[in-house]
């Protein structure tokens, strides 16, 4: 079977997902202004922990081999020592993404501890300057605190975990660089309208230019950077980045949210996108396996508008989540399309009398900070 | 090294195998690698190989024919690469 079968394939769905993420709550110390799941504070029905378990049981069973574990920040969780070690204990690998506020010395020793666990610390900018306006004031030391005990704990490889935006693209290097200081490994991945990021994609998304330094960085360096193959739609530009070439939402991929909803993938957490829940009948599995919507998913996709441009095999028409948070037809092209076509049909909606693009389901943003003003 | 129909290997211990309609998913939980298997004759080759003293026993055991000895050592040194077989 060669590739393009196997990607075929994949297409159709398989019996279970290959990579699932699973958002442990919507609670945050943080308030990252490109939050994809829009997160701040907890949710009352979020899964209790015997809930929980009985999810990692269900995915044992599906045989998921790992699972990606995000919020929020999960290390919020009372409980997320007790779950990752009943997954870990159940065959189930862990891959969590933290902003590293609770990883001190004492927890840094206990994750050192454990087998098939991986940590990624996420930074979005060389520096607190650069880092900060968008992660939050103290959030560049938080991460780089967590890092050190990390070290310090002979953790081993951790990884350091960056959303390219126009403000750290040219950190690129650098990034690279702080990592091998660390014996980490570097992960970057694309920049998603999602969640908070609906509103501040537009002055965060890198610019047609900087795209092409993307993925010019990324073919020279892409053998040992981890991109979870999120910049597929740059392959238009020429030579296949490495990974799969596909949006696996529904497909290879779903995520799990902190009160239990099943989505097609993290980055489009919308009631047009959720599948089920893990509380229904026949659980994750016949969500997965049954539900309307993934079923729709793994039907073959149409090229659309995108019909008559000779890269779609290449590009294949670039993210699902990114065209529906800009208002953009799902069978048409990414708002960031190398050629420029996404840009001239997004400038004639911001053109047009009326444009509405849709917001995230739910929001668990803190109330807005206001200053304190006298009523007299 | 090169893998020959004499050579004994089996799937290594830290690997699990999930079955899917176009063959299996590997994955190694020590170096987290996950691999296609593409096709299921793959599949039950490598559930075997730990079963019988050589790569050649397996395959006339799992009915292979012998003009696809070559394919099948080609597939089972990637797989030997990427550790989820080690070499016995």
């Amino acid at each position: 079977m060669s590739a393009s079968q196997l990607v075929t394939q994949l297409k159709r769905g398989l019996d279970a997902p290959i990579c699932l993420t699973w958002e442990l709550t919507y609670a945050c110390n943080l308030q990252c202004v490109h939050c994809l799941s829009s997160s701040g504070q907890r949710d009352d029905r979020e899964l209790s922990t015997q809930q929980a378990f009985a999810v990692l049981d269900e995915l044992r069973d599906l045989q998921v081999f790992y699972i990606n574990i995000g919020g929020g920040e999960p290390m919020i969780r009372r409980d997320f020592f007790d779950i990752i070690e009943y997954s870990i204990a159940n065959d189930i690998g862990v891959k969590f993404s933290t902003n590293g506020a609770f990883i001190d010395e004492k927890n840094a020793q206990r994750l050192a501890a454990m087998d098939y666990l991986d940590i990624q610390i996420s930074l979005d900018g060389i520096d607190a300057l650069t880092n900060d306006p968008v992660r939050g004031e103290g959030s560049y030391n938080i991460a780089r605190r967590a890092m050190d005990n990390l070290k310090a704990a002979n953790y081993g490889p951790f990884k350091i975990s960056v959303v390219v935006t126009r403000h750290n693209v040219d950190q690129l290097d650098e990034f690279k660089a702080l990592a091998d200081s660390y014996g980490a490994q570097l992960r970057i991945t694309r920049l998603r309208p999602s969640g908070r990021g609906v509103d501040s994609w537009n002055d965060l998304h890198p610019t047609n230019e900087q795209q092409v330094q993307i993925y010019n960085w990324l073919l020279a360096h892409g053998e040992n950077v981890l991109t979870g193959d999120s910049f597929f739609h740059l392959n238009a530009l020429g030579e296949a980045l490495p990974g799969l070439n596909m949006c696996g939402a529904g497909r290879v991929v779903c995520l799990i949210d902190p009160i239990g909803d099943v989505y097609a993938c993290p980055f489009v957490l919308h009631d047009q996108f959720k599948a089920g829940n893990v509380h229904d009948t026949g659980g994750f599995t016949s969500v997965w396996r049954d539900s309307e919507l993934f079923t729709s998913l793994r039907e073959p996709e149409s090229a659309g508008a995108c019909a008559s441009c000779g890269n779609y095999d290449s590009c294949q028409g670039g993210c699902m989540a990114a065209k529906f948070f800009t208002g953009l037809p799902l069978d048409g092209p990414d708002p960031e399309c190398v050629l420029g076509h996404g840009a001239d049909l997004l400038e004639a909606r911001q053109a047009s009398p009326v444009s509405i693009t849709p917001k995230p389901s739910k929001d668990h943003s803190k109330p807005a900070r206001s200053a304190l003003s006298v009523v007299s | 090294m090169t893998l020959t129909l004499s050579s004994a290997c089996s799937l290594h211990p830290q690997v699990a195998l999930r079955p899917e309609p176009f063959g299996a998913l590997a994955y190694h939980y020590g170096n987290r690698r996950l691999v296609f298997l593409k096709h299921p004759d793959v599949v039950r080759v490598v559930r075997e190989l730990g079963d019988h003293p050589s790569i050649g026993h397996t395959l006339r055991a799992c009915g292979i024919a012998t003009e696809r000895d070559a394919s099948f050592l080609q597939a089972l040194n990637q797989l030997t690469k990427s550790e989820i077989l080690r070499v016995c």
